[in-house]
Formats: C-alpha cells, sequence, structure tokens
C-alpha cells in the first residue's frame, strides 16, 4: 500500500521533471523464424507526456509495447524505468515495477475477461497492487463515473457492452491503479471514427487530471499526431522519424512520414502512393530499408544505413535526402 | 456497500447452472428495465430437446444407483436355482434371470455402482490432474511446455485400453485398482484439452492486461485461466465419462474389475455371454445397458458443448 503511494508521488510533482520516465536504448528483437521485428530503437518518454508510435502493420510497433511490458524479451539493448533497469529484472521485482504501467489493449472485444464482469476486472488489477477491499469499492465507482460509464455497468459482462462501452471500461481499469505511464496499444482503431474522437479526448482529460505518460501505438498518424507531443515514425523495426506533431506535419522529414501524411483523409497535400508492400522484415533491403519504396531514393540510399540527424523542419530524421524533401 | 461487495463475490463463480436462465422471470428483467443496455444480453441458447432428455435419464441413472437397495426388486447375488435362465418378461423377472437364477434386473440396477463409480471417478482425477498439467504445460516457459507434453506423447503412443489392461494386470485385479489404471490413461487427452485451451486464453489481450497489472501466477490462473478454459473442459469431461463406462467394463469383462459374486455390468457381460445361443435375449441386456449409459453421457456432453456455446471468445 505505501509503496503505492510513494511511486505515484514522482508523477504529481514532476510535470516538468528533467528525468525521463522510461529511457529505451538501442533496443533489438529477433524472432526465431529471422524476422528482426525491432531493429535498434530507441526513444525517452518524460513523465506526463504523450509518446505516439506509427507505422503501417508489421512494423513493429506491438512488439516494441510487448517489449516494453516484458512479455516478450529483447535480444539487446536497454530500458529503464524510472531510473531502474527494466531489462534486469526478475520475478517479484519486475512485477512490482511493472505494475507501474497499465495497458489499453487493441481490440475491446477481448481486453476484458469475458467470464468476470467489469467491475471484478478493475478489482483484480486492485487488488494485485494490494489496495484494501473497502478502498477497492470506492475507487471502482470513482474510475467508471470518471470514464462516463454509469455504475451499474461495472455489473455487467463484457458482452452487454458495446465496443465504446468496452473500451471506456479497459480504460477505466488502466487508470484505477493510478499509473505513471499507459501503454495505448491500437486503443482506438477498431472503434468508430466519432467514439475515437471521444476516447481521446478522454485520454486528454485524464492526462491532465492525474499526470500519466501515454505511449501511444498506432497505424493512423492523423490521431496519433493530434494528441501527441512527440511523435515517432517507425518503418521495418526502425524509427525513421521523430519529432512533434507539427514538425512532422508542416515539414517532414524523411519520405515514408510524408506518404503516411498523405496517405490522411483530408490531407490538403499530393498523394504519395507507395508501390507494393513492405519488404519482408526476415530479409530486409540493405541501408535504409525504405529504399525499395522511396519514391525519391538514389544510388546511395542502398549501402549505408541512414541514422537520426537533426533536420530543418526541428525533427529528426533517418533520410540521407531530408534537405532535398525539405526544400520549399 | 456490505452487500454490494458479497454479491460480487457471488458473481464471481462459474456459472454451469442446469436450468435454463430464459425461464427465471425474477431479477433479469429487474436488472434490465434499470438501464438499456446497447447491446442484447443473454446470449445463451435454448438447451435442446436431447439435451433435456439425456439429461434427466443420467440423473436418473446415478437415482438407480444411488437407491439400489430400494429400487432393486431382489437380491442381486441370492439366486433361485429353480427359475434358471428365464426369458426376457418372464412375469416378476422383467430382464430374466442368469444361469444361477439371479434376477437381471436387480443386478443391472446394483451393477450400476461400480460401473458409474469406474465411470466418474477416473474422470474426475484425470480431470483435476489434466488441467493442472495443462494450465502448466499452457502457462509455463517453452521448455517446461515441451518435458509436459512430449511426455504425455509417449502415453499416446499405446492404445488406451492396451495401456489400461496393462496396468489394472500389473496391480492386480480389484474395483479401485481399475479405476486407478483408468484415471492413469484418461490424464492426456485432458491434459491436452487444457492445454490448448490455456495456450488460446493466453494470447489474449485481457492476460496480457493482467500479467502488467502485477498479479501473481496463481491469481491470475484462478481469475483469468481457469474460468475461461473451465467450460471446454467440463463438456471434453462429460463425454469422456462414457468412454470411462465403457472402458470400464472392458476391464471388468476381462476380470480386471471387480471379483465375481458381486454385480458389475462388464463382468456380466462375461457372465451371460456363454447363453448367447441358448437365451439370446438376456445375453444382450447388459451391453445394451452399457452402450446406453455411455451414449447417454456423449448426448450429454454434445448438448451442454452447444447450450454453453462453446466459442472461440473473439467470435
Amino acid at each position: 500500500m505505501s509503496d503505492t503511494q510513494t511511486t505515484v508521488e514522482p508523477v504529481r510533482m514532476g510535470r516538468k521533471a528533467t528525468q525521463p520516465l522510461l529511457i529505451v536504448n538501442d533496443l533489438v528483437k529477433t524472432f526465431g523464424n529471422g524476422v528482426k521485428a525491432v531493429d535498434g530503437v530507441s526513444f525517452t518518454i518524460s513523465p506526463g507526456e504523450t509518446v505516439g508510435l506509427v507505422g503501417e502493420s508489421g512494423c513493429g510497433k506491438s512488439t516494441t509495447a510487448k517489449l516494453l511490458l516484458r512479455t516478450l524479451d529483447p535480444d539487446s539493448g536497454e530500458v529503464k524505468f524510472g531510473g531502474q533497469d527494466l531489462l534486469g529484472m526478475r520475478g517479484r521485482a519486475l512485477r512490482r515495477l511493472r505494475s507501474r504501467f497499465q495497458i489499453v489493449p487493441q481490440n475491446p472485444q477481448t481486453s476484458l475477461n469475458p467470464r468476470l464482469p467489469v467491475r471484478s476486472s478493475i478489482e483484480f488489477n486492485l487488488r494485485a497492487h494490494g489496495v484494501p477491499k473497502p478502498e477497492r469499492v470506492e475507487r471502482i465507482a470513482e474510475v467508471l463515473e470518471q470514464v462516463g460509464l454509469p455504475g451499474a455497468y461495472g455489473d455487467r459482462f463484457p458482452h452487454e457492452l458495446s465496443g465504446g462501452q468496452l473500451q471506456r471500461a479497459a480504460i477505466a481499469r488502466a487508470i484505477s491503479t493510478r499509473p505513471e505511464l499507459v501503454i495505448c496499444d491500437e486503443a482506438v482503431s477498431a472503434l468508430d471514427k466519432s467514439i475515437q474522437a471521444q476516447i481521446l479526448n478522454l485520454l486528454a482529460e485524464f492526462q491532465k487530471e492525474l499526470g500519466m505518460a501515454y505511449l501511444f501505438i498506432s497505424h493512423d498518424l492523423s490521431v496519433v499526431e493530434h494528441i501527441s507531443d512527440q511523435v515517432l515514425v517507425m518503418y521495418l523495426g526502425r524509427i525513421v522519424e521523430d519529432g512533434t506533431g507539427s514538425q512532422l506535419w508542416n515539414r517532414p522529414g524523411h519520405p515514408y512520414t510524408e506518404a503516411l501524411l498523405s496517405a490522411a483523409p483530408g490531407a490538403e497535400r499530393e498523394r504519395i502512393v507507395l508501390v507494393g508492400d513492405p519488404p519482408s522484415p526476415a530479409n530486409p533491403p540493405s541501408g535504409c530499408t525504405f529504399h525499395t519504396r522511396c519514391p525519391i531514393a538514389i544510388e546511395a540510399c542502398s549501402t549505408k544505413r541512414p541514422l537520426l540527424k537533426p533536420t530543418a523542419g526541428g525533427s529528426h530524421a533517418a533520410c540521407i535526402r531530408t534537405t532535398d524533401l525539405q526544400q520549399p | 456497500m456490505n452487500s454490494r461487495t458479497s454479491q460480487l463475490e457471488a458473481d464471481q463463480t462459474i456459472d454451469l447452472r442446469l436450468d435454463n436462465p430464459d425461464d427465471g422471470s425474477g431479477s433479469a428483467t429487474q436488472d434490465s428495465a434499470a438501464r438499456e443496455p446497447s447491446q442484447p444480453a443473454a446470449r445463451r441458447r435454448k438447451m435442446t430437446l436431447t439435451t433435456r432428455v439425456s439429461a434427466v435419464l443420467t440423473f436418473a441413472l446415478f437415482a438407480v444407483a444411488i437407491l439400489a437397495p430400494i429400487v432393486a426388486p431382489y437380491e442381486p447375488d441370492i439366486g433361485d436355482r429353480s427359475q434358471r435362465l428365464l426369458p426376457l418378461f418372464s412375469g416378476s423377472h422383467v430382464l430374466g434371470t442368469d444361469g444361477q437364477g439371479r434376477d437381471i434386473l436387480s443386478r443391472i440396477i446394483w451393477g450400476a455402482r461400480p460401473s458409474l463409480l469406474a465411470g466418474v471417478v477416473p474422470v474426475l482425477v484425470a480431470a483435476l490432474v489434466g488441467t493442472a498439467l495443462g494450465l502448466v504445460a499452457g502457462r509455463g516457459s517453452r521448455r517446461v511446455h515441451s518435458v509436459i507434453m512430449r511426455v504425455l506423447d509417449v502415453f499416446y503412443a499405446f492404445p488406451a485400453v492396451l495401456l489400461a489392461i496393462a496396468i489394472a494386470a500389473a496391480l492386480g485385479s480389484g474395483i479401485s485398482n481399475a479405476i486407478v489404471a483408468l484415471s492413469f490413461i484418461l490424464i492426456p487427452p485432458v491434459a491436452r484439452v487444457a492445454e490448448a485451451e490455456v495456450s488460446r486464453v493466453r494470447s489474449t489481450d485481457f492476460m496480457e492486461a493482467a500479467a502488467v497489472s502485477g498479479a501473481g501466477w496463481w491469481s491470475i490462473s484462478i481469475r483469468h485461466v481457469l474460468p475461461n478454459v473451465a467450460p471446454a473442459i467440463v463438456v471434453y469431461c462429460t463425454a469422456l465419462v462414457g468412454l470411462s463406462i465403457v472402458y470400464a467394463a472392458g476391464l471388468g469383462f476381462l476380470g480386471l474389475g471387480i471379483a465375481p459374486p458381486t454385480a458389475e455390468w462388464g463382468l456380466m457381460v462375461n457372465d451371460l455371454r456363454q447363453y448367447t445361443f441358448s437365451q439370446p435375449g438376456i445375453a444382450v441386456v447388459p451391453a445394451v445397458v452399457i452402450t446406453i449409459a455411455s451414449l447417454l453421457f456423449n448426448l450429454l456432453g454434445d448438448g451442454l458443448r452447444d447450450w454453453l456455446d462453446i466459442r472461440s471468445e473473439a467470435q
């Protein structure tokens, strides 16, 4: 009990904290079949910040999340959460540290246990945090109200709720334990546009109120760009661009980012259609992995792997042709 | 507050009742009147007639076995020499009498006790052990998984009946040894079903959320895994009782079950076999009874599966 209290404290204090909450350094994961799902990913998340992770399916977004949650073990790299080494942890210590973050999974239909009433699903998390019984009941009522579900819905089973209601319940569960970091893995992708907006607003409200950080994973740049302080664009296991939403929107530093932006509905830019499917991550192209589909690729792109470098637009991009791309 | 929390506890138990919730008019209507759900609730289907009938008959079968002293018209082990080998429907001996003049109906009724015992107990043991193995295999590391599953595969290499006979023969005859042998051979199939179900549940989103909650292995297993794998295992085991009854009768037939004067279905088949040509009616009685009992459990298992709507939860 008492340690839940102390772990919550720094978040509240540190809206402008200088020490990052999560540091990910050069994370690599290759699966047994040779698929390089995550290939040297590095980023940081500060307390109270929203970081968006964007890319098409199969680019390693969800694998990255799984590595952070330690449901998968990385081959190499470093993950520090609140100054502690997450990867070196085992057993009880890992469980305790891991309980400081929560997830909102992708599919609302499976994110709650179908055989438990919503209330019990939330209570399970609270009990795992050592919250005593009377307080659990109180807290459940509180979070249900916060996500806008009438208290009676707590006694319902998941199959009695709609997709939007289920996602609200999943969010209620995630915030009930007052986490410092919430990982939203495609949390709104399965919902209607109108409900998407509601859920996004809800998440933004909680952030203001409770000061937690989000890692927001999505394939939809228009969703992420809206709510994120920082956006990471991922392609074939690598981060190809890293910047604020407006930086990316105004002056993308990587052709892939530009292609993603042009695909968003209502984008007032020339549509860039990428040819073909992404190459197999088991056998990624040499040099810049995007060169096979890049509209502005040159000879040199296929030989040397570009690193993230600052661009004129303010973002960091891994592309040797950034300056040409950003010319007005 | 107190009543609400106790309600919460009650709701958490798995609902496997046999009565049809659609018939209950009380609390359900009250609840839905309180607030309009946005999606139709109560997806549970109606039980089919076959399922209802087989459930009632199964219940009756157990009742008859338990009430044998009251229901049976004659002493099962004491015959009347003057009434030997009466055919079916002969006066007060509805199913005839055997070579020692014992009433076959009474012997069938008394024989239901060891036969059902050898049908149910091994399945219960196998359900417990098999589920535990499946849980550990399905949630354990890759190494634990392969050790458990490969060992189970070894048992699959032998035909189940032969294995049961070998074990029962090694242990010596007697009903308890037959039960041990049957329990042993039923564990691998239950464990396989449990492992498959656990693996299915393990990859769901709510399991990931539970793991991240910081809860321990046991509490996740009990609250999240078992309630989701239990229905499929219960259904499978119900049908398995039918198989176990047949196996038990097989062991009894070979003399590896209960000792002779006592009535037992498998033993009775062997005993009456010699009258196949002289008195064919009575010779087939125990075999028919075994078939019916086994069929009942199979039908019940099938019906339960449809009724509980064992589906892939993701739809």
